[in-house]
């Protein structure tokens, strides 16, 4: 019956179901330039609001006077804490349980702050306004040091208590947020006593930005007539944003519709509720007419959620053949002004306790202690899980410093240290279940397509060679095996200002045999609207041509929390098959009805219901969706429709295998990325040009985190890299070729065995291009060496070797 | 307030006549004005290439062009460059190729791969990266934007031989 006749295989391929390369269906209006993003938004009357942002990294706002901005023509109305307050809407709650000024409220405690809020005709006029509002500052001592500011008498937050609790337990000082752990400290320290080998390293991952090609953006529309009101912005989490809006306004959630347009990529950028949302929503309310916020690249690199800034001190412990015994790990985390990071509430520091990563190390111990600093408040999830990326580059760069202790190859020193696949499903030291793997398999594989064991040959010679004064040129092989954790997550221990991590997916069959379904996630970028109708095609037999998939509009979607943290395809997409199967479920019933046998009696085969044994007899889709709404079938209602809330029972944890080859110039500090091969297992495979593309996009994020984007501060609290001439990102002329591969183990808890991919590039592409940089010098002696490595402290690194003569 | 500019230029062979204030950029005119949302706004100050047209024959970033440097120009956007029953080779490519995620580059990334594959109809890998280096995308790695202009590429070469 089941048997793979070619009919059968041109019907299923006809359904573009899963494992097909489907083309986009978003692309059509792309490519010809008919998008619509927030900023494309134009409603009549619509007015501009822009903010008047703080010089001043810390300071107290002794006046703001805007009696001259009040002139300026066109500008309507100034916006200040003062206006704010007796709306209780001057301050607002981050997702992290701290909250956050909305205007300044008597005093600045970073660069670019919102101080005030112009509302103007347009956004030229909103600009004439910002300069014309006068702002009468005192500067305060300024801390951007997390080391230091645990240590100051300068206090930051003064609106807190400093012997309260704070939303994540006790606070050791005045500018301390909080301290969370993991694991057994007692336990750990003994091995680490009693090891053969201990490497200790501090690990900096710096401070760095998602930077989306689009801006944060929104339109606030308050209908006075109606009690209704309307937001469109940049959301990755819409539905999130209407509870947020509803317990801060008070508006009644029913009469708010949150909707996220076309978004020109987040990466975490535009997950949390941002100053700008609020002011506009009032602003709106204030004025009765539509007010359009939009960022301007400054604005968003300065002050919308930044990424990263972790100081992670470890120290692991092996037996002298290399079996890792121990993990220990420190890290003092910047969280800047605000603790506005986008965590589930239980893990104020993400999902950091992943850093035991793809080995089997059975004790462990990890605290993280958050600090408050004079910087912009974020802490997003930059194109990875809630600090994943922190996790695995701490744990590829420890297990790197490791086998230079143990003089061991670090290829072989991973191998002999990888949780094993029968040992999962594996319990790490530091609290996780990891679902599925084969992660010997994927390194066997990654380390003979490069030729592993010719390139360390081709490394040793050229050393000598440098040795020899023939070349200027270092070879350096990164090598990096990560584990994910992604797709929160499950309700008992996810939520985000108590909302629970579930998703959610809606199915209206039509009559003439094609649907729509919504989903509480939001695309930006990754292609749902192609990929989601490819995992209903393959579940109802309908062709996914035939699906239309709808999100980002809260009045019509079923609530979910959103896209970011790979979750989409985790919990959305599995919401999506369950959802799926009811239909299934209800059809089958239609199809026995029809063909008059039992409801045993008849099986799905790719598009139809065909009665066991005689397949001639069978019921199509399209015919079964036809009589859902024409026959009057006893016992069951009209219509095929189906809902499903899917609450993962656990995480999906995808891994990979990659190694980068690169040639570095000892003394330009330059560098040439001559190979790099990316083998990714993200269980099941839904569309694999996409899938590609996402590694693709991920390893070109990775790369500009590694090798030169940051984040920098002066001394004075002063952004240093706030436009796009000093905050880099790589173009094409920059970008290696990638090769990708792949192998699958399917999560045996997703009905689908899909894991998700959109983050595992950037979570394994920075160590492997750090790596690179740290294994070419490893033969002169570097042990770490912090990132980014850009020229100059490439150039840096060879210079502090000794290796400019 | 600074007396207007009197303003004639043609966009998407349309002409255009209108006062405009002489600090207004061209990307506001084309945006606000004219309605025309294609090209878009990235960092306001030339380096992503969002905002990308054709002026007069060249590649122009219309965020950094004031409103009196386009006095009687020729612009062409992506709305200009194909239909929906006719899409341009290199609109059909970037689908075909996966060459674009976001979108939101998309049209300063054909329409300056327009401009490239006319200026040089038979480019390598490497003249395509560097020809491309004044277009930012954050979401492809670009891998598949240089797969889908030499495909666009062939494409148009195939078809230009096949009319000789």
């Amino acid at each position: 019956m089941n048997d793979m006749t070619p009919d059968r295989e041109e019907r299923k391929s006809s359904l573009k179901g899963m494992g097909s390369s489907r083309k986009r269906v978003e692309d059509a209006r792309f490519t010809q330039g008919k998008g619509n993003y927030v900023d494309d938004i134009k409603l009549d009357g619509m007015l501009s609001g822009d903010f008047v942002r703080s010089p001043y990294a810390h300071a107290r706002v002794v006046d703001i006077n805007t009696e001259a901005a009040l002139k300026v023509p066109g500008v309507l109305a100034v916006l200040t804490a003062k206006d704010l307050e007796p709306l209780g809407l001057h301050w607002m709650p981050t997702l992290a349980g701290d909250k956050q000024m909305v205007l300044a409220d008597g005093k600045v405690l970073f660069q670019g702050q919102e101080v005030a809020f112009v509302i103007a005709k347009d956004r030229f006029a909103a600009a004439d306004g910002i300069e014309a509002v006068e702002v009468e500052y005192e500067e305060l001592p300024v801390l951007t040091d997390p080391f230091e500011a645990l240590k100051s008498d300068v206090v930051l937050r003064e609106d807190l208590d400093p012997k309260a609790d704070g939303a994540h337990g006790p606070r050791k000082h005045h500018n301390h947020i909080f301290t969370w752990e993991a694991g057994e400290k007692d336990a750990t320290e003994q091995v680490l006593a009693e090891a053969d080998v201990v490497a200790e390293e501090m690990i900096y991952y710096h401070r760095t930005h998602p930077c989306p090609l689009e801006t944060c953006g929104c339109v606030a529309s308050m209908d006075k007539v109606n009690g209704k009101l309307t937001l469109w912005g940049t959301f990755q989490a819409p539905h999130a944003i209407r509870t947020v809006v509803s317990l801060i306004s008070g508006i009644e959630e029913h009469n708010i519709r949150v909707i996220s347009p076309d978004i020109g990529g987040g990466f975490g950028n535009k997950v949390g509720a941002y100053a700008g949302y609020v002011c506009s929503v009032v602003a709106s309310i204030v004025t009765g007419q539509p007010v359009k916020w939009i960022e301007d690249r400054m604005d968003n690199l300065m002050t919308t959620a930044f990424a990263r800034d972790y100081w992670m001190q470890g120290k692991i412990s092996a037996t002298k053949d290399g079996k890792i015994t121990g993990l220990w790990c420190h890290t003092t985390a910047d969280h800047g002004g605000f603790d506005a990071c986008a965590d589930p509430t239980k893990f104020p520091a993400g999902f950091m306790n992943i850093c035991t990563g793809s080995y089997d190390i059975p004790t462990a111990y990890l605290a993280v202690d958050g600090v408050y600093t004079n910087k912009a408040p974020g802490g997003v999830a930059y194109r990875c899980s809630f600090r994943v990326t922190e996790a695995a580059y701490f744990i590829e760069r420890m297990v790197e410093v490791l086998a230079i202790e143990l003089n061991m190859d670090a290829a072989e020193l991973r191998r002999i240290n990888f949780i094993k696949k029968d040992q999962f499903p594996y319990n790490s030291a530091l609290g996780w279940e990891y679902d599925s793997g084969d992660y010997h398999t994927a390194w066997d594989k990654a380390l003979e397509a490069v030729n592993y064991d010719d390139l360390r040959k081709e490394q040793s010679a050229r050393v000598a060679a440098f040795q020899r004064g023939e070349t200027r040129k270092l070879l350096g092989i990164g090598l990096t095996h990560f584990t994910e954790i992604v797709g929160a997550g499950p309700v008992k221990n996810c939520d985000i200002l108590g909302l629970g991590m579930f998703d959610s997916c809606e199915i209206r069959i039509h009559p003439t045999g094609s649907a729509i379904a919504r989903l509480g996630t939001i695309s930006q970028g990754q292609g749902h609207a192609t990929t989601f109708a490819q995992i209903l095609a393959t579940e109802i037999g309908l062709p996914a041509d035939s699906i239309t998939i709808e999100e980002g509009d809260t009045d019509t979607a079923p609530y979910g929390l959103g896209t970011y943290g790979s979750r989409s395809t985790p919990v959305a997409g599995a919401a999506t098959a369950m959802a799926g199967r009811k239909i299934r479920a209800k059809a089958q019933m239609i199809a026995a009805y029809l063909l008059e046998v039992h409801d045993d009696d008849v099986e799905f085969d790719v598009d139809r219901f065909v009665v066991k044994g005689a397949p001639e007899r069978f019921k199509t889709m399209k015919d079964i969706a036809f009589a859902s709404y024409n026959q009057a079938i006893p016992g069951l209602e009209p219509g095929l429709e189906a809902v499903s809330y899917y609450d993962p029972p656990n995480m999906t944890y995808p891994f990979g295998a990659y190694i980068c080859v690169m040639e570095l110039d000892v003394d330009t500090g330059e560098h040439e990325i001559r190979q790099f091969y990316a083998l990714d297992d993200c269980g099941t495979r839904i569309n694999p040009m996409i899938i590609e593309g996402q590694v693709h996009g991920g390893l070109t994020e990775a790369l500009a985190i590694a090798m030169g984007q940051e984040i920098a501060y002066d001394e004075m609290g002063n952004v240093k890299t706030g436009t796009l001439m000093d905050f880099f990102l790589p173009t094409a002329w920059e970008t290696p070729h990638y090769t990708t591969d792949h192998t699958t183990t399917p999560s045996p808890h997703h009905p689908i065995g899909a894991k998700g991919v959109g983050e595992s590039p950037n979570v394994g592409g920075v160590p492997a291009f750090s790596n690179a940089v740290h294994d070419a010098f490893r033969a002169f002696g570097l042990r770490q060496a912090h990132m980014p490595h850009d020229h100059w402290r490439v150039w840096k690194i060879a210079n502090d070797l000794g290796l400019h003569g | 307030m600074t007396d207007k500019l009197h303003i004639k230029l043609t966009v998407n062979g349309q002409e255009e006549e209108f006062l405009a204030e002489p600090r207004e950029l061209l990307i506001y005119t084309l945006r606000e004005r004219l309605n025309i949302t294609g090209p878009h706004i990235g960092c306001e100050t030339s380096h992503c290439g969002a905002c990308t047209i054709t002026m007069d024959g060249k590649s122009v970033k219309a965020c950094t062009v004031f409103i009196g440097q386009a006095n009687g120009a020729d612009v062409t956007t992506i709305e200009g460059m194909g239909s929906p029953d006719a899409l341009h080779p290199l609109q059909s490519a970037f689908k075909e190729h996966h060459g674009l995620q976001c979108g939101y580059c998309t049209p300063g990334m054909i329409t300056r791969a327009a401009k490239l594959l006319e200026e040089n109809p038979s480019p390598t890998e490497e003249d395509i990266r560097f020809g491309m280096s004044g277009n930012l995308c954050r979401c492809t790695g670009y891998q598949n934007i240089v797969k889908s202009i030499l495909a666009a590429a062939a494409e148009m070469n195939a078809a230009k031989e096949a009319a000789e």
